[in-house]
């Protein structure tokens, strides 16, 4: 095999974050190449440089020993190198062959055109008819259109990003066999994924990121779950500190949860149980899109389902709605800062009222009590030590991790009962997420129970009393945090729903 | 009741020449709407159509040349809305409403002069021979230019969407304009393209019912046409042919009612002026409830104001 | 070379200086458009945007043309806050004035101080109605408020069309198809209460209306839900908004205030329903709520400005001869220049200097 591209110490730099930090690795012709790593490590970054989305700071490339510097996509294919993206960019109202034709630089006249997608599509075993709709398509159908617009360019380095999120274990085999056949024809593919077993069925070589830069390179074949989890998480685990949990009486209580996803991207949950104590914080780890945004919307009430399959101290609340359950003191911060947990152009105060009008008792009868209102907006401000001229300031004026604060503080400051928060540290500077995670800590110390949903497995090990991770929208047992490997946390997110041979929490 | 007075065939040459504005307006604004713009200024781009076309008409003697004035004034009036909602984001319901109240302001001002004339009358298209054919004759071949032009202009439009890249570019603009921005086309200035061939569509439209249908010059004439030719396209679920379907349909019942009027029927008559703003709120109604449809046809960016991210 | 750039945040200033900016342009542009045209600019514009401001009987008709100006664009502008596109005000309009004046028509010869209250009430209903249509359609079937209601003018004003030539038409009146006159029957015409002002009781119903939809927007929590749900429709979800009582508060209430205004027209201004009754309110109203920041406070100074280029239209019709329907022309390029200068407040122009 002769080397196909060569990434020579590439840095990329956001303010405030270093992306890409003298990262290097060579991919040979025709071989998968695995990019593994924890969300935020640095992988879509990297990739976007060499797909020409992203100017790099620093480095170089050679392809095939010419340097490669594409400025933008339509370069980069034509110097060989496609991407399938993890969200696609198709039309939904288009045919197959019309959205293959957009894509494409030279396409040629539709009869030509069709004739070749159904080629193609046969030789690489993804059948599809050029002249369906996208808009009556499955998610994995869809994908396939994606794979077969760029085999039409005669790729020689194929990126594909985090391509069996969206997939059913059926159409994984067979995109795998595709990706074998592809490799087998010469194509060399970058792969990127922290799916740890499918690395180990599919890659040949893997690099791995962490904090932007590469830790390790390995040969997969010779590799186990584990001892690559332990690589991407970087080894250096903070093992869980132990804390006096002494848990009280259940407050709240999950019965095989089951929800539909309104996101045709997203994961439907699946029976989800678990059963959540006063004192309690429980860590939920797992792979972004695995249905975490569907459980926080279960739990905030934007999504009803039956009754009974959420019980609230014995009470049934699944058919009620936001305020129903915040007055019975279930309350919820999710992911997205602006737009979903504040408003982007109201005011700090505003969005003080936004979820603790019931609560904070802001509106008695309707009429909003301003003055109660700014108090409780300066309360969190002061609390939570948020960054701001005043309460008057626009959302969408703080800074991420300064809003990120004030909508924790916002929650934590209405004594729930119980709370729920989606990657309460997501994009936060290290000292604010530390304030956070001590401020949900000692919630949970004054009696309240929390769930932390989050992708960073450091954070949850070290605020979680009980740990579980969600995995295409089922949960596995809940666990006590304390005393968890590596290992077992590896296997779990392979799916693995007991958790092993630990014991019952 | 006597019904031998409505003569079947005079019934529909009178139709299409009723429908001919309506089914010029509504396949630009198709256009329009295919790209992901909702224009609500047809009805005053149509006037100032109607003026221009009237006034070029006059001043050449020339009605081709009017229906070419029409169309220039047509598509440049549309050009201020197309400015506006491209290149400064301004919301597209707004500013259609104020082309439209713009455009019938405009053009009463510079018509005032206009009022009580004649335009040079625009010629049938005679077909030696063919035109005295009885029955076939008259409907096939007893019509001006511009009605087969206007026929002419649904296939063309029907093939550039349907059978060109530079159609499919322009559908795909209007179906997901980030995706199509990020697959590197234009997309503001494709919008800006297909709003002024709403405009020019419009505006001959306009000249139409100044130089053909009336013809004179009145403050206001198109008398809600623009509007009318707005629900024709979404009562042909933007699909051209379907857009002949909906204005004759419009046509027929315009010319119905006249007829039944000059029959002592009038009680009807305002009935029956409702009916086709009903039967398009009905097929609204029904192509939307199937939402998965619904998003099919309809194009899914209509009336979204598209920011490029970089 | 001028370049925009995005602000950090909106700018409070541009936003209020945006509405003075837009009228001013209209002024000059319109100036020009006059020369264009033939037609000494000086003494147009003076006619059509100060003399309505200045002479004394112009004064007494300004508040009678904008009273319902303002009243439709007050319920439009709650609909407009939430993103609901309420455009059929002149279908609810008539609808209101056809109800209310049906009332009127059929208690005609009784007398009693409740008759033209519970007309209001009948108009109200009547125009909130037509409002629900397409709220209902909205809700139920996803079909666009926009189009619905826009259509929905159209069978209102043939409706009326039907009406005055059959139940409605006067049994007196030749023939005609109209209406009696209800302005010129005691009980249900609308009565004067500040004349030299042009305030009647329509006018006095404007403002606590004006006053309680400013209530409802700056004080009381379903002010703050509408404004949520046009701001960022999915923190209005987490909120605990309902979208489906939204759009069914905002058609509903939009179409009672349209409503209303359809019968102080009727009743003060109009006298009888005619064909041509309907006078383009509706549309002019969304202007008014445009121009005035779909505050309450800047629509009655934009009611106020609109309803002077009506009188100003009127006169300059009467004195030099222009068409009535140029003043359109002006209300068109008023929001025209509105809508292009609103890129003001979020973004700065920047003189970019070419790089040497």
């Amino acid at each position: 095999m002769s080397v196909l591209l060569e990434v020579e110490s590439l840095s990329k730099s956001y303010p405030g974050v270093k992306a890409n930090d003298e990262v290097s690795f060579t991919i040979q012709k025709g071989e998968i190449h695995a990019l593994l790593g924890e969300n935020g490590a640095g992988k879509s970054t990297l990739v976007k440089m060499i797909y020409g989305l992203v100017k790099p700071d620093s480095g170089a490339m050679l392809l095939e020993g010419q340097p490669y510097a594409p400025p933008k996509p339509s370069m980069a294919r034509k110097s060989g190198v496609s991407m399938v993206f993890q969200h696609f960019s198709l039309f939904e109202a288009l045919t197959v062959a019309e959205n293959i034709t957009l894509g494409m630089d030279d396409a040629p006249n539709r009869r030509e055109l069709s004739a070749k997608i159904r080629a193609v599509s046969q030789d690489y075993g993804l059948p599809l008819d050029p002249d369906r709709l996208i808009g009556d398509m499955s998610v994995g159908e869809r994908q396939r259109v994606e794979i077969i617009r760029c085999l039409l360019q005669n790729p020689r380095l194929f990126i594909m990003d985090e391509p069996t999120s969206v997939l059913t274990p059926q159409e994984v085999e067979v995109l795998f066999g595709t990706l074998r056949q592809l490799s087998a024809n010469g194509v060399a593919i970058l792969y990127i994924s922290h799916k740890l077993d499918e690395i180990l069925a599919l890659c040949d070589h893997a690099t791995i990121l962490r904090h932007g830069k590469v830790v390790a390179t390995c040969t997969p074949k010779e590799e186990t779950a584990t001892s690559l989890a332990e690589m991407m998480i970087g080894g250096e685990l903070d093992i869980h500190i132990a804390t006096t949990f002494s848990p009280g009486a259940v407050v709240l209580q999950l019965q095989g949860l089951d929800m539909q996803s309104k996101n045709p991207f997203g994961t439907s949950l699946r029976g989800v149980s678990l059963a959540l104590r006063k004192g309690e914080i429980l860590g939920i780890g797992g792979v972004a899109g695995n249905g975490q945004d569907e459980l926080l919307a279960a739990l905030s009430g934007e999504e009803k389902v039956a009754p009974a399959m959420i019980e609230l101290a014995g009470e049934g609340i699944g058919g009620l709605g936001p305020n129903e359950r915040r007055e019975r003191g279930l309350l919820s911060a999710p992911e997205e800062r602006l737009g979903h947990a504040a408003a982007p152009v109201m005011s700090l105060s505003q969005n003080a009222f936004l979820t603790g009008r019931i609560r904070k008792g802001l509106a008695p009868n309707g009429v909003i009590n301003a003055r109660k209102t700014n108090d409780f907006a300066r309360e969190i401000v002061k609390a939570f030590d948020v960054r701001t001229p005043g309460v008057q300031v626009a959302a969408k004026a703080l800074s991420g991790g300064n809003l990120q604060k004030f909508v924790i503080g916002r929650e934590v400051l209405q004594a729930p009962e119980v709370l729920v928060v989606n990657q309460p540290t997501w994009g936060v500077d290290a000292a604010a997420a530390a304030a956070i995670r001590q401020a949900l800590r000692q919630l949970a110390a004054d009696g309240a129970a929390v769930i932390v949903i989050s992708q960073d497995l450091d954070e949850l090990m070290e605020i979680s009393d009980t740990f579980a991770v969600l995995a295409e929208g089922r949960l596995s047992r809940p666990q006590p945090a304390e005393g968890l490997t590596v290992e077992e946390i590896g296997l779990m997110m392979g799916g693995d729903l007991e958790g092993a041979n630990h014991a019952e929490a | 009741m006597d019904f031998s007075s409505l003569n079947a065939v005079a019934m529909i040459v009178l139709l299409i020449g009723a429908a001919t504005p309506i089914l010029l307006a509504a396949i630009g604004e198709l256009v329009a709407e295919k790209s992901g713009v909702l224009n609500l200024g047809v009805e005053g781009m149509m006037i100032i159509g109607a003026v221009t076309g009237f006034i070029t008409a006059t001043t050449t003697g020339s009605p081709m040349l009017g229906f070419a004035g029409g169309a220039l004034g047509g598509a440049l009036v549309s050009t201020l809305f197309a400015f506006l909602t491209q290149y400064l984001h301004s919301n597209q319901v707004a500013t259609g409403l104020a082309l439209t109240m713009f455009g019938l302001g405009l053009a009463a001002l510079m018509g005032r002069n206009y009022n009580g004339i004649k335009p040079p009358r625009t010629d049938r298209l005679e077909v030696p021979g063919l035109s005295d054919f009885p029955v076939l004759g008259e409907l096939l071949f007893s019509y001006d230019p511009i009605i087969y032009f206007s026929v002419f202009l649904v296939f063309a439009v029907w093939w550039f969407l349907n059978r060109t890249r530079g159609g499919l570019v322009l559908r795909a603009c209007g179906e997901n304009h980030d995706a199509a921005h990020s697959l590197g086309y234009n997309v503001q200035l494709i919008r800006f393209g297909a709003i002024m061939f709403g405009g020019a569509c419009a505006g001959l439209g306009g000249a139409y019912v100044s130089l053909v249908r009336v013809p004179q010059w009145t403050e206001g004439m198109t008398a809600g046409v623009g509007w009318i030719a707005l629900a024709i396209v979404v009562f042909a679920s933007w699909k051209p042919w379907r857009v002949i379907l909906g204005a004759y349909m419009f046509g027929g019942i315009t010319i119905l009612q006249l007829s039944l009027q000059a029959l002592g029927i009038s009680i009807s008559g305002a009935y029956l002026s409702m009916t086709p703003y009903i039967v398009t709120i009905v097929v609204l109604v029904i192509m939307s409830a199937d939402r998965k449809r619904a998003s099919i046809n309809a194009p899914a960016c209509l009336g979204r104001s598209f920011h490029a991210s970089h | 070379m001028l370049r925009l750039e995005q602000r950090q945040q909106p700018s409070k200033l541009m936003l209020y200086l945006t509405p003075v900016l837009a009228v001013l342009t209209t002024m000059a542009v319109g100036g020009l458009l006059f020369v264009a045209l033939g037609i000494a600019p000086g003494r147009a514009i003076y006619l059509l945007f100060i003399d309505p401001f200045v002479d004394r009987y112009n004064l007494s008709q300004l508040f009678v043309k904008a009273s319902p100006l303002i009243l439709i664009a007050m319920g439009l502008s709650i609909g407009f806050r939430a993103g609901v596109w309420n455009i059929g005000a002149e279908g609810q309009f008539i609808m209101g004035a056809l109800a209310g004046g049906a009332v009127g028509l059929a208690l005609w010869g009784m007398t009693g101080w409740w008759i033209l209250p519970l007309m209001a009430v009948a108009a109200a209903l009547g125009g909130a109605l037509w409002g629900l249509i397409p709220a209902l359609l909205k809700i139920r079937f996803n079909a666009s408020e926009i189009l619905v209601s826009l259509m929905l003018v159209y069978v209102a004003e043939n409706f009326l069309a039907q009406m005055v030539q059959g139940v409605l038409r006067a049994p007196d009146g030749m023939g005609f198809p109209e209406s009696r006159n209800l302005g010129r029957n005691e009980p249900t015409a609308l009565p004067d209460v500040f004349p030299a002002l042009g305030i009647n009781a329509g006018g006095v119903t404007m403002l606590v209306l004006l006053t309680l939809a400013f209530f409802l927007l700056q004080k009381h929590a379903l002010g703050f839900q509408i404004k949520l749900t046009g701001d960022s429709p999915r923190a209005a979800r987490f909120a605990g908004v309902k979208p489906g009582v939204i759009i069914t508060l905002c058609l509903g209430v939009s179409g009672a205030a349209a409503g209303l205004a359809g019968l102080f027209e009727l009743t003060g201004a109009a006298g009888k329903l005619t064909i041509d009754f309907p006078l383009g309110y509706g549309f002019t109203a969304i202007i008014v709520a445009f121009l005035g920041r779909l505050n309450p406070v800047g629509i009655l100074l934009a009611g106020v400005v609109l309803a002077g280029t009506y009188i100003g239209g009127e006169n300059a019709q009467f004195m030099l001869k222009l068409p009535a329907a140029a003043v359109t022309v002006f209300q068109g390029m008023m929001l025209f220049f509105l809508l292009g200068f609103e890129i003001l407040i979020n973004y700065r122009v920047k003189r970019l200097r070419r790089a040497v």
